[in-house]
């Protein structure tokens, strides 16, 4: 759990982002200021069109923002170049989807292999670590499986080892037991502590599920495009 | 052979993956190779998807080839008067406009050719039409050949019955294959039958096989000489002088010499076969009513194609969302697309071309259909696929990247 003696994985100041213009222009972030430490795992919750999603993908860097910075690992990321900033995700972030968008054509291996491919590792090198990264979620038998012969629950285990075979120190998270029953969900959000307690890397979960508040070590509270409150998250899993 | 290949391709990408043995086969190619392996397995996971996106492309190339043939095979019919004797120059009229409209010379017209400097020889040619009655009482209308006796220089190449030489016994003919057909098929007309030409008689000697002409009127060949007394007296009755150049001189400038020296119209064959079919083009409406079914079909092809393929990118956005999210460049996912839209335009290529040429094979077997599949054509659609692969993979690659990845998170 973190104390915030770690150094900032992300530091957010001023983030404010819009979207359309004119009369229909909508700000979904109204300045948002937000550090996120190595070590932490951190919830972000508030009720929905509160500007979650939005702030997620912000800190991912796969969305401009109108106003502020936002430095991850201690590099301006709103200031990179669209180049630099795609390679940086690829080389620094993980992320895990609600819909947990694996490749349908490819197999559970393949897919965990892919953002090594895309860091140019070799096929073989890439395949044999998706394969370790998978027994390490519990699907070591399901290697060769399509994203279709999987359950849901399996698919989203197979997500995570996606997200963690390039050994990202910043792992981005948006309602990752959304499609889960409760027991997967549970254990998913063990997978992702035991992730975020590594002490070079953290963890940012968006979410709206209360059964799961119990793993984060902090819970930001978004509402209406504001950080309401960041309560510290007791192990005994109350707020 | 393109299509094979692709096929090949997408076997090897797809069924080794479900008996496991893809990995094993290759571990040392990095890099981009590796993500143009993700680009053919999410091209030929979706077997639905990738076949819908096949047939859209085999039948746009289909369409385009098999009427691009049959347009091309018409207007090499609209040659075959020219075609079918052979000969490397032609002296006509010097007013001309094409090999069925014969505009008569005078007889002297074949000697002051042979005395042009470069002339190897030159033999006159009858070519007009007649009514053919047959014993039935049946009258055909047919063209008659008259070629000179002495060398039948303008025989056809390929004699299916008979005797060719026999043409020079009392009153011989020589139909083609076409004309057999035209005036009844072999019961009526074979080798032996008599006829009336003008009220002359005329005997089959012989069948000859020839390329069916534009207008499939029955051609029968004689001699020159026999000509003169089937057709009705008229004062220039010469249609035409058959020379060849002598070997080493430029044909190109014994047709010039003749111009110049004779005042008559002269072409090497390729340039009257040439000056024939544009005067079919522009004359008999072919050329539009044609050339707007083949524009169309290749407009209507060409959309088939690019809609389609921009469909399936389109279907894929939010995959290629997930791999920019992970750290795919614009320049790596433009080149997955890229690869994904070539590869299925090859292979619908292929494909479409050999369904066009079986099309091709089976219904224009022995010259009764117009269908000629040329090299450039080929070329011509290959081309036209390539350019519009490109075009909807560009459009595709620029809605990639204005796409923000933040589509997955929706």
């Amino acid at each position: 759990m973190n104390d915030n003696s770690q150094p900032a994985a992300v530091r957010a100041r001023g983030i404010v982002k819009s979207f359309g213009s004119g009369d229909t222009q909508i700000t979904v972030l109204k300045g948002i200021d937000l550090d996120i430490y190595l070590g932490e795992l951190l919830l972000l919750v508030g009720e929905s069109g509160g500007g979650k999603t939005t702030l997620l993908s912000a800190i991912a860097g796969i969305l401009d923002i109108n106003e502020g910075n936002i430095d991850v690992l201690g590099v301006p990321l709103s200031a990179l170049p669209a180049n630099k900033r795609t390679r940086f995700r690829g080389q620094t972030m993980g992320f895990i989807y609600q819909q947990f968008n694996l490749l349908p054509a490819l197999t559970a291996a393949e897919n965990v292999a892919v953002p090594l491919l895309i860091q140019k590792v070799g096929r073989a090198e890439a395949l044999r670590r998706a394969r370790v990264m998978l027994n390490r979620v519990g699907l070591a038998d399901r290697t060769e499986f399509l994203p279709k012969n999987l359950s849901g629950g399996q698919q989203q285990r197979v997500a995570i080892a996606r997200a963690l075979v390039n050994e990202p120190r910043l792992l981005i998270c948006d309602e990752p037991t959304a499609a889960l029953d409760g027991p997967n969900g549970q254990k998913i959000m063990e997978l992702l502590r035991e992730v975020g307690r590594s002490p070079d890397r953290c963890v940012i979960v968006v979410t709206h599920d209360s059964r799961i508040f119990h793993f984060g070590d902090r819970m930001a509270n978004l509402t209406d495009g504001r950080i309401v409150n960041i309560e510290q998250i007791s192990q005994e899993g109350t707020a | 052979m393109i299509g094979a290949y692709f096929f090949i391709t997408m076997i090897r990408y797809d069924c080794f993956s479900s008996i496991g043995l893809e990995f094993s086969t290759s571990s040392s190619r990095v890099g981009d190779h590796t993500v143009n392996y993700v680009a053919l397995k999410m091209l030929f996971g979706d077997r639905a998807k990738y076949l819908m996106l096949l047939c859209g492309l085999t039948f746009a190339v289909m369409l385009i080839v098999q009427q691009g043939s049959i347009f091309w095979g018409l207007m090499m019919w609209s040659q075959a008067s020219i075609t079918n004797l052979n000969v490397p120059i032609w002296v006509t009229d010097p007013g001309i406009a094409q090999v069925d409209e014969v505009k008569p010379l005078a007889d002297t017209a074949v000697d002051r050719v042979r005395s042009v400097d470069g002339v190897e020889w030159a033999v006159p040619l009858y070519k007009g039409l007649l009514r053919a009655r047959l014993a039935t009482g049946e009258y055909h209308q047919i063209t008659l050949t008259g070629l000179e006796s002495a060398t039948l220089i303008g025989r056809p190449a390929e004699v299916l019955e008979g005797r060719f030489e026999d043409i020079l016994q009392p009153d011989a003919v020589v139909l083609d294959q076409w004309a057999v057909e035209r005036m009844g098929g072999p019961t009526v007309v074979r080798v032996g039958t008599i006829f009336e030409l003008n009220d002359k008689l005329a005997r089959v000697v012989a069948i000859a096989k020839t390329q069916k002409s534009f207008t499939n009127i029955p051609v029968v060949y004689t001699t020159y000489e026999r000509a003169m007394r089937y057709v009705p007296h008229e004062r220039r009755i010469l249609s035409y002088v058959l020379a060849k150049h002598k070997d080493g001189v430029p044909v190109e400038d014994v047709v010039q010499r003749i111009r110049t020296q004779t005042g008559l119209g002269a072409f090497t064959q390729e340039d009257f076969g040439f000056k024939t079919y544009m005067w079919v083009l522009v004359n008999t409406g072919i050329g539009i009513n044609f050339g707007t079914t083949i524009l169309l079909g290749f407009i209507v092809g060409m959309a088939i194609a690019g809609q389609t393929f921009y469909l399936f990118t389109i279907e894929n956005l939010r995959q290629f969302g997930a791999l920019k999210a992970m750290g795919a460049s614009s320049f790596t996912l433009s080149r997955m697309i890229l690869l994904q839209a070539f590869t299925v335009g090859l292979t619908g290529y292929g494909i479409g071309i050999g369904f066009a040429t079986v099309f091709g094979f089976l219904t224009a077997r022995g010259g009764n259909l117009p269908f000629a599949e040329t090299w450039q054509l080929l070329l011509l659609v290959l081309v036209a696929l390539l350019a519009i692969c490109l075009v909807s993979a560009s459009v595709s690659i620029i809605k990639l990247a204005r796409l923000e990845p933040a589509i997955v998170f929706r």
